[in-house]
């Protein structure tokens, strides 16, 4: 992005809140300043250090008052830019901005939600769109489920296909102590399970857990003298291309072509340059789309990329490391779990799900349906 | 941009109570504009003029949706109506999963009655 400086800024602590199903009568504000508590702990600073306050959830109409009150501080910066589950990825950029300005010295980027223990209809309200809402679209699996359907008529893609970033993610999340998922799955059982909208079932779909978590970065130069190793953020772009999925110019198509370009041009790094990729799989087409629209197949060939195991652990591209949305956790807005991901890789914190000699990660987000999607690209100290 | 004694939706409303569909074209873009807004999303113009739809088109992306609880399967389409604008509408009259890219359609005006009425389509020819 132009103005931001490649390696500008660092992550420098991260972690997660309690995730999956979370004590009852806990809030949102809670978890974020959970993940706040323990990503402070990750990197050795202190709640006084932090002057950059950025955050997003999807229950709280005014989050930066309720989490800048509940945590006691008064800070100097503050963003609460809600785009969906991409919002994070933009908070990044946000945040190297400030930071590279001066307006900041070390910025918080949290999120939390409960929306499992609440129900997700109580924890986001859909607003009415007299243009859609009379059509009942199951929002936002419909939305994306009509674009996986032009895919397949367009491409050839397969529901096999779609299922195999399904299994994919699920075999990674059987190596992550923390996710949701705890069994095997197989082609079979995705496409024998309960049908959400037509091509997906329900093992199609993102999970329905609670999460939060946080991110905390500072300058360069601050994070070298921090307890862990800096993980520098070398390239952002985003992209905004519609809201409503019957606005979107070409539904098999998205924004992460552009935010994609901006992010690998502001990096000086390509698709093959690339480690460890997290890409933000709310439904299995998205890998499916980013994986092509990021430059990692070419356009139309990601039903056959996916397939035999490639983004598997042990495939040649290690996608979802984590266990994605899929099969990990996934609160309804989930890019905050890319980034922590992604920088757990880099510094190789990732024990049994760890790929070897990572330096440079990929945290891709999405937003609302396919409509806001924000590139990062992160990178050790050996990358810069 | 002077007061709006109509709003946008209240204007393509009107045209559905009609029995018509109604689209926005932008004269300087020459492009079709859906749905109806204040301005033109290619230009800024507010310059728009309301045109009806002759009603033909074609599935650009179809879906069914399998309701949870109670209720049939029922569709979900995107539909690239030949004027060049793309309503999210359902196609009727055939079992939902028949539904295809690439089918023509035709629109025709449901009336839910507590509701306002809304475009939905049927096949130009019988299956």
């Amino acid at each position: 992005m132009g103005g931001l400086l490649r390696g500008s800024a660092a992550i420098v602590g991260v972690a997660e809140s309690d995730l999956g199903a979370v004590a009852a009568e806990m809030s949102p504000i809670d978890l974020m300043a959970q993940g706040i508590h323990r990503a402070i702990a990750d990197c050795g600073l202190a709640l006084r250090d932090i002057d950059g306050l950025i955050c997003a959830t999807a229950q709280s109409r005014t989050s930066g008052l309720a989490l800048a009150e509940y945590l006691g501080i008064s800070p100097a910066f503050v963003d609460t830019t809600i785009l969906g589950g991409s919002s994070f990825m933009f908070h990044i950029a946000h945040a190297q901005a400030a930071l590279q300005l001066g307006l900041c010295k070390v910025a918080v980027i949290a999120y939390g939600s409960t929306q499992r223990t609440l129900g997700r209809r109580h924890a986001s309200v859909r607003e009415y769109n007299p243009y859609e809402t009379p059509f009942r679209p199951f929002l936002p699996s419909t939305a994306y489920a009509l674009a996986a359907s032009r895919h397949m008529h367009q491409y050839g893609t397969t529901r096999e296909q779609l299922a195999a970033v399904a299994v994919a993610a699920r075999d990674w999340a059987l190596l992550n102590p923390v996710a949701w998922e705890k069994k095997p799955l197989t082609i079979a059982e995705v496409l024998a399970a309960r049908m959400i909208s037509y091509p997906f079932t329900v093992r199609d779909c993102c999970l329905v857990t609670d999460g939060g978590g946080a991110v905390i970065m500072t300058t360069a130069e601050c994070a070298r003298s921090l307890k862990k190793a800096p993980i520098y953020a070398l390239g952002c772009g985003q992209a905004i291309t519609h809201a409503n999925i019957s606005s979107m110019p070409d539904v098999t198509v998205t924004g992460a072509l552009a935010s994609g370009r901006a992010a690998y041009a502001m990096a000086g790094l390509g698709a093959k340059d690339i480690d460890v990729v997290e890409l933000y799989d709310a439904f299995t087409i998205n890998t499916i789309l980013f994986l092509e629209d990021l430059g990692f197949c070419p356009k139309g060939e990601g039903g056959s990329f996916v397939a035999a195991g490639r983004i598997a652990p042990k495939g040649s591209l290690p996608v979802n490391t984590n266990g994605g949305g899929l099969s990990y956790c996934h609160p309804g807005m989930y890019g905050l779990f890319l980034l922590i991901e992604a920088t757990r890789q880099l510094r190789h914190e990732c024990g049994a799900r760890q790929v070897a000699d990572c330096e440079t990660a990929l945290a891709h987000g999405n937003g609302g349906v396919l409509s806001s999607q924000s590139t990062v690209i992160l990178g050790t100290q050996a990358t810069l | 941009m002077g007061r709006m004694e109509q709003s946008p939706l209240a204007i393509y409303q009107a045209h559905l109570e009609k029995g018509e569909l109604a689209y926005q074209w932008s004269p300087e873009a020459r492009k079709a504009v859906f749905y109806p807004r204040v301005l033109c999303p290619f230009t800024g113009s507010d310059r728009l003029e309301w045109r009806i739809s002759a009603g033909l088109g074609t599935v650009y992306a179809t879906t069914v949706v399998h309701p949870a609880r109670e209720g049939a399967p029922y569709n979900v389409a995107l539909i690239d109506c030949d004027e060049g604008f793309r309503p999210m509408s359902r196609v009727e009259d055939i079992p939902p999963e028949t539904v295809r890219i690439g089918m023509r359609v035709r629109f025709h005006v449901h009336r839910p009655g507590d509701e306002p009425p809304y475009p939905v389509f049927v096949p130009v020819e019988s299956p």
